[in-house]
């Protein structure tokens, strides 16, 4: 970053107008505004009125709060949709973060077949959604599933759960299944900020007779700052946008059990309430909108001090 | 000896992992060759018959290649137009950093958190009369991809020498010869990484074509499984051979650029 104040110092001399022309930004700018910005202001318009497929005769009319009492108070129990998608955030990321973690100190360590693992490990998380899905919901069926047959061989029969439809277990396959495409990820990034901190440091460290937990709570740790935020980042949006898995895997149920943000707003979406969905992206836009302006301000913050 | 029992268990433990990992591939690749009564039991067994005509039979009445030929449309054009569009932004946004500039990086930035309000889109969309046809999924696609290029681009920039600008201009060279031919061959890691992320995104996305394409005609491929999985949810053998066509793309394409998405992936975070 140091070499950020020489450059400046030496662009002067050059005439800047000329050579990086401001034009340059106009297709990100415009495709950026037009099609993905522009969207979420009008949404928040949109979600003070009753537009609804049948609009296009009665018109649209401005309502104003009734969308969002309806979300808090009626007993479609959209508030669950709500906290459903704030628990998977905060419970899908522990699941992952924790784990891939220490997987990715124990292969760093310098492993047989590293390279190998890596590759494997990530590979799920390349896969589409869909195909996830879809490949879990042929393991975890009760029946015929793999899982349930892998548990009797074993003879661990007790252990056999109906995955999908019981309402004790099903977020836990959720979560199970999301951890499976996860974990390679989160570890492969974490892999990459253990790699820059420097084997010397540890070497001295033993030498001062520090433990295994030692080092990491000193060490590591504080050297993996980047690489954990920049997980956390990730993850916490992904997590408050989650939908494609849910949606493929319970598609809500059993009943409304495993409903989030997304999928009533989809829902609400397909049955011409266009004012309620937009009303519920609003709602999401907010929590996000409130994270993510926090996460770039620590960003700048940051940039400023280098 | 402590070390050696330390190793066997860590190696047990990769292997369980990656186990984990395999099985369910190579549970999908064996049941994609059964019988349909066969494939039904799920079972890790060879089949009894190898049926390659199960793929044949996909390919017609899952119209995959429909689909195929649609999800390469979106990914190609869509991750193209980003990254090109996006370089050159993050190049001016970097070298020229003035108020205004620095104001659109962080604007910008926001979009990597935002989420997209698709029924508004549809709305939107629909007034440039770009509902239902490809240029209107395209669009939607390369809009959402710009903040994560602009993030990620823009990073990488900031160690491009700028002592480079100055000698091509010195040189003769006007903005565009500067940016293609001195700085673009410069950013061609990041630049791979970008597209390869993305076009991965783009594969695999379900939401966009979900609420943008009403008509089976745009269904890209994850949408055509999808269907294809409604309707026959009893031949899991045809189901599976599906799965396999849909991840054969994305699998290549992970093993050709596999150095690219992990270094490229973390640059902007880890470097500090």
């Amino acid at each position: 970053m140091a070499c950020c104040t020489i450059c400046l110092e030496r662009v002067v001399t050059v005439n800047k107008k000329r050579i990086y022309p401001q034009w340059f930004l106009i297709i990100p700018l415009v495709l950026y505004i037009c099609f993905f910005l522009f969207p979420s202001i009008l949404g928040v318009l949109y979600s003070f009125t009753d537009w609804n497929a049948r609009s296009a005769m009665t018109g649209i009319n401005f309502v104003g709060l009734q969308n969002y009492t309806e979300i808090f108070t009626s007993n479609k129990d959209y508030v669950s949709g709500i906290l459903h998608t704030l628990s998977f955030t905060v419970v899908s990321n522990m699941i992952k973060l924790v784990p891939a973690l220490l997987l990715a100190i124990m292969l760093q360590e310098g492993l047989r077949g590293k390279g190998l693992y890596r590759t494997l490990l990530y590979l799920p998380s390349i896969l589409p959604f869909v195909i996830i899905g879809l490949v879990f919901k042929s393991i975890l069926n009760y029946n015929t599933g793999l899982l349930n047959m892998v548990l009797d061989a074993l003879h661990l029969g007790i252990l056999k759960q109906k995955w999908l439809s019981d309402l004790n277990v099903v977020w836990k396959s959720i979560y199970g299944v999301d951890a499976w495409r996860g974990i390679g990820y989160v570890m492969t990034i974490f892999l990459a900020g253990l790699n820059t901190i420097p084997k010397s440091y540890y070497e001295a460290a033993q030498i001062d007779g520090a433990n295994f937990w030692q080092r990491i709570r000193h060490i590591t740790l504080p050297m993996l700052t980047g690489a954990i935020m920049i997980n956390l980042v990730f993850g916490i949006t992904y997590g408050l946008k989650v939908f494609d898995i849910i949606y493929v895997l319970t598609n809500g149920g059993p009943g409304h059990a495993t409903e989030v943000m997304t999928t009533y707003s989809y829902q609400l979406y397909s049955s011409g309430q266009y004012g309620m969905s937009t009303a519920l992206n609003t709602i999401l836009l907010g929590i996000t909108a409130f994270i993510g302006i926090m996460v770039v301000r620590v960003m700048s913050k940051k940039e400023v001090q280098q | 000896m402590k070390k050696n029992i330390q190793n066997i268990l860590k190696q047990l433990v990769c292997i369980v992992l990656c186990l984990a990992v395999v099985v369910p591939f190579y549970m999908v690749l064996i049941n994609s060759f059964k019988s349909k009564s066969e494939a039904a039991r799920m079972s890790l067994a060879l089949p009894k018959e190898w049926l390659f005509s199960n793929y044949v039979e996909v390919i017609e009445k899952g119209k995959l290649i429909q689909g195929f030929s649609n999800s390469l449309s979106y990914a190609l054009t869509a991750t193209i137009v980003a990254v090109i569009s996006c370089a050159m932004a993050s190049f001016v946004i970097c070298r020229k950093p003035t108020k205004l500039n620095v104001f659109i990086y962080y604007f910008v930035l926001c979009g990597l958190f935002f989420p997209v309000n698709y029924v508004t889109l549809v709305k939107v969309l629909n007034f440039f009369h770009l509902t239902d046809n490809k240029p209107g999924i395209i669009i939607a696609f390369t809009s959402a991809m710009i903040p994560f290029c602009i993030f990620t681009i823009r990073n990488f920039i900031l160690s491009v020498p700028i002592e480079l600008d100055e000698a091509a201009v010195i040189d003769g060279a006007g903005p565009i010869e500067l940016f293609f031919r001195i700085i673009v061959p410069l950013l061609k890691p990041t630049l791979v990484t970008c597209f390869i992320l993305q076009f991965m995104g783009v594969w695999s996305d379900f939401l966009t074509p979900l609420y943008l394409s009403s008509s089976s005609k745009l269904f890209p491929m994850t949408m055509a499984v999808y269907q294809f999985f409604g309707k026959n949810k009893s031949y899991w053998n045809y189901i599976f051979a599906d799965i396999i066509l849909t991840c054969i793309p994305v699998i290549i394409v992970y093993m050709l650029g596999q150095k690219y998405i992990v270094g490229g992936m973390t640059s902007g975070a880890v470097k500090e």
